[in-house]
């Protein structure tokens, strides 16, 4: 596919006409701070991997942790919002980081920090295989961001490995460790939290607080559970990664099934926004549009990952009260009809969704989108002032990419701005249409 | 509180009463004088867990991953006293509205399960000083101690005894219990029976991990093990919400469909239910009986594509009119195509208008090119629209329609199905359309394309 794209354009000639200064563009718009990591982490990876010369007799706990990585890395789990996750992976990369002794115990590992992170690395290649295999991301980005946590640990961790053994109650070891942990956590955390701002286009503070919401949990239980990892080690040996195998992976459905259920969830709801299309009420393609370009404008505007999903199911559903019309507007262009009908229209669609009692904010989102932005004791909320902007835009622009017709948009609106729509919204609109076509968004 | 059987009641106190002697006669085990602490740290471990049980799915039945903690005494209480002990814990489980019959059970049968899982243990691991011991010896630097194999074998063959003891003897309960009532059984229901062997065996290593956790951490093992616990459990909890919210919106969406036609209004929903009680009686597994309600709830969603005016004419349709109805179950597929877990109740949606005889649309299919999910929904359907009211006519009785589903059976319905919701009639009770008078400015259509008794009529062009 990739190719026979590559090849077209070539026989286009635009590849070939390309300026230079377009191309350096292009890669630029390969983000620095992706680039930064997986550049750092080939430097570290080819660093540590010849280190693993000298691991001698620790070789069999290197190779089973190597695996059990591995393992994890097969089990790669997707999270909502697009996240990617090797709860198991990771568990056992920072067990093997933390590990304080492995029965039977003639001394402490001999594995240094060096060949812990060639161990980790190699595991995590060897686990993505498949996935390429298989025609999947390789997730290098995931991968660099938790071996350089991993690194972190194993560097920290062993020359206090010694200090904390055998002298100290088992909680000291203990305190240490979650410390380590959480420390691990928040790298990775603060370098996914960089890579997403990137990505989507959204405030670095915003991705990093989402970050956080959405991972803390999965963070613990992983620290935790490496934790257990080491100390049950020290006692079953290498036999512990095998026995503890089957409860994680039971823990990691958990959250798999629960990844599935918000995606069919997004999906379905997707889908059944396109009733009004194909009742011919609006334009095809309008609510999917009109929801891609709220979703910019809205992490234009800084909102978290938690209202921009909301936003998203509103904006998908804005016009499902349209139902309610015996006749399609004509164009379904509902700009054009009295705020009577409008109103009726919001009021009716919210009472739909009203009755699913578990959206009852997406529901007051999409009641609220009639209301102008002054002129009523009421201010509507943000999600309906964008819905209310970005659905006037959708009206007059469709799928056109034509510049001089989202300029006479953006300008008509502008025109009715004091009134009817909230400036910030409109001119986060214009930033976020100026930056890139609306079909690729 | 409903009522047991008295072959349910006789069960109930034999196992009551083997628990009792179990824990009266059985040794202790360890002579330790701390091992009270031990048992009241894995009793409440046990308790958390049981206290909370992860839904499966929706309506089907519940795991909880108590018996980690049943299987961790094993080891670290040496025998079957100690797990049998936790086991009983379940009598004190902290969910409300347990009926006393229920914990009673509960408790006996973990605590049984405890014992045999224990006395396996010892008499495979031949081992009569507690393991506790030589994994502590196991922690210490310069110790050459390593754990014997005969623990591992010994721990998996208590996990195995355990789960089957388990489920042994809860089947037997549901055996009696189903036979004294004629719906299905709340809890356990045998599709989900694989799985929930599978997650048994699965996190029984949980167990042994604790045990190896005590000589250092002691009872805070089971403290620390609970984290990790219940981050899962949040994880269910989440999916199961937004399960039910998922099914809701889906639900509402639906309804807003309907909301253009007074008269099918709540169709979707019916027919979803009957589709469900058709898939109940032909034994489907849950989740295709959950698909096939699925394809019930949406199987008229394309309706939507096809004009209003079409759909309220009164008199004969035009052969483009009829067309554009016949249209609609690709509409439909097109709306909902892309729901990526709908998957065989697409094939339901598209195909509900064929029949057995080849004369249906969209495809004509005949006999059995027509997917089961088809099948099904076609006689739901029809049901449905005879037993409600048009402005054409007043609803049908349920006799009468089932008389009218066997008279077309062969023809158009697949006789196999008919029969199967003919059963199921009996064994559930119907609730059909609530009789009402449509509003003044509600639109009225005055044919139904569902109506197998009344059909379209058609104006044929020359």
């Amino acid at each position: 596919m990739a190719t026979a794209a590559r090849q077209s354009r070539y026989r286009d000639g635009e590849v070939a006409v390309r300026p230079a200064a377009h191309r350096w563009q292009a890669l630029q718009s390969v983000d620095t701070a992706r680039l930064l990591l997986l550049g750092s982490t080939a430097i570290l990876v080819a660093a540590c991997v010849p280190q693993l010369v000298h691991i001698g007799q620790s070789s069999q706990a290197a190779i089973a942790f190597g695996l059990f990585i591995a393992f994890g890395e097969l089990l790669r789990l997707s999270l909502p919002g697009g996240r990617e996750a090797a709860p198991i992976a990771m568990t056992a990369a920072l067990a093997l980081a933390m590990a304080l002794t492995i029965a039977p115990a003639h001394h402490l590992p001999r594995i240094s920090g060096a060949q812990v992170v060639a161990v980790a690395a190699l595991g995590m290649a060897l686990g993505a295989l498949p996935h390429i295999a298989a025609g999947r991301p390789a997730g290098g980005t995931g991968m660099s961001a938790r071996l350089v946590a991993v690194a972190l640990v194993a560097f920290i961790f062993r020359p206090l490995a010694r200090m904390i053994w055998l002298s100290h109650p088992w909680y000291v070891a203990f305190g240490v460790m979650a410390a380590l942990a959480t420390l691990a956590w928040l790298l990775e955390t603060v370098i996914i939290a960089i890579i997403r701002a990137e990505d989507l286009r959204a405030r670095y503070s915003v991705t990093l607080a989402d970050e956080l919401r959405v991972q803390w949990r999965l963070g613990l239980a992983v620290g935790i559970s490496a934790i257990i990892t080491v100390f049950g080690a020290t006692v079953m040996g290498l036999d512990e990664l095998a026995v503890f195998a089957g409860p994680l992976f039971v823990i990691q459905l958990a959250f798999r099934r629960y990844a599935g259920i918000r995606a069919t969830y997004l999906q379905t709801v997707r889908a059944l926004a396109q009733v009004t299309e194909v009742a011919g009420y609006v334009d095809s393609g309008h609510s999917r549009r009109v929801s891609k370009v709220a979703l910019a404008v809205g992490r234009e505007l800084g909102m978290s990952e938690r209202d921009l999903l909301k936003l998203e199911y509103a904006a998908l559903m804005h016009d499902i009260g349209q139902l309610s019309l015996v006749d399609p507007i004509p164009a379904g262009a509902t700009v054009d009809v009295g705020p009577a009908k409008t109103r009726s229209i919001a009021e009716f669609g919210a009472e739909v969704i009203g009755q699913t009692g578990v959206l009852d904010e997406v529901a007051s989102i999409v009641r609220f989108q009639w209301l102008p932005y002054r002129g009523h004791s009421v201010r509507p909320p943000l999600s309906s002032r964008i819905i209310r902007v970005v659905n006037a835009f959708d009206d007059q622009v469709a799928d056109s990419s034509d510049r001089d017709r989202i300029a006479a948009a953006l300008a008509n609106i502008r025109s009715r701005m004091d009134y009817e729509y909230d400036p910030a919204v409109v001119s986060a609109l214009a930033t976020v249409t100026n930056r890139l076509p609306v079909s690729r968004l | 509180m409903r009522r047991l059987s008295l072959g349910s009641w006789l069960y109930l106190a034999v196992i009551v009463a083997v628990a009792s002697a179990i824990i009266a006669i059985a040794p202790t085990g360890t002579a330790d004088k701390t091992w009270w602490k031990y048992y009241a740290a894995l009793a409440a471990l046990f308790l958390i867990c049981a206290s909370t049980p992860i839904p499966l799915a929706a309506r089907q039945s519940a795991w909880s991953p108590s018996s980690a903690a049943t299987l961790a005494a094993v080891v670290v209480l040496h025998g079957g006293f100690g797990a049998a002990m936790v086991g009983a814990s379940a009598v004190l489980t902290l969910r409300r509205q347990v009926p006393i019959y229920e914990r009673l059970f509960n408790g006996a049968m973990y605590a049984i399960a405890g014992y045999a899982a224990g006395v396996a243990f010892l008499a495979v691991s031949k081992e009569p000083h507690p393991f506790t011991a030589h994994m502590l010896q196991a922690t210490e630097i310069g110790s050459p101690h390593g754990l014997h194999r005969t623990l591992f074998v010994a721990f998996g063959v208590a996990a195995l005894v355990h789960v089957l003891v388990n489920h042994g003897l809860l089947w037997g309960m549901l055996l009696l219990d189903r036979r004294s009532r004629a719906a299905a059984p709340r809890g356990e229901s045998p599709a989900a029976l694989p799985m929930l062997l599978a997650y048994d065996i699965l996190f029984a290593g949980l167990g042994l991990v604790i045990a190896a956790l005590w000589p250092v951490m002691h009872y805070y093992a089971a403290a620390v093990v609970l984290v990790p616990l219940s981050v899962a459990r949040w994880a269910m909890g989440q999916f199961a919400e937004q399960q039910r919210a998922h099914a809701a919106t889906l639900a509402a969406l639906c309804q807003a469909v309907e909301t253009k036609d007074f008269y099918t209004r709540g169709h979707s929903d019916r027919v979803s239910r009957g589709a469900g009680m058709i898939a109940r009686q032909i034994k489907m597994p849950s989740n295709r009986i959950e698909a096939v309600r699925f394809a019930g709830m949406l199987h008229d969603v394309g309706k939507l594509g096809v004009p209003t005016k079409v759909l309220q004419k009164d008199g004969a349709l035009t052969e483009e009119e009829y067309a554009a109805i016949q249209l609609h179950p690709m509409r439909g597929l097109e709306i909902v195509g892309e729901i990526g877990f709908l998957n065989e109740a697409l094939t339901g949606i598209m195909h509900h208008h064929e029949r057995m005889d080849g004369r249906g649309y969209p495809m004509g299919f005949a006999g059995d090119e027509i997917p089961v999910f088809a099948k099904i929904i076609a006689v739901a359907d029809a049901f449905d629209s005879m037993t409600s009211t048009r402005s054409y006519r007043m609803a049908r009785t349920n006799e009468d329609a089932v008389a009218e589903l066997r008279k077309s059976a062969g023809s158009q319905f697949d006789p196999k199905i008919v029969e199967a919701f003919v059963s199921a009639l009996e064994r559930e009770q119907w609730k059909g359309q609530e009789p009402a008078l449509p509003r003044e400015y509600e639109i009225l259509t005055s044919q139904d394309h569902d109506d197998p008794i009344s059909p379209l009529r058609v104006i044929e062009s020359r």
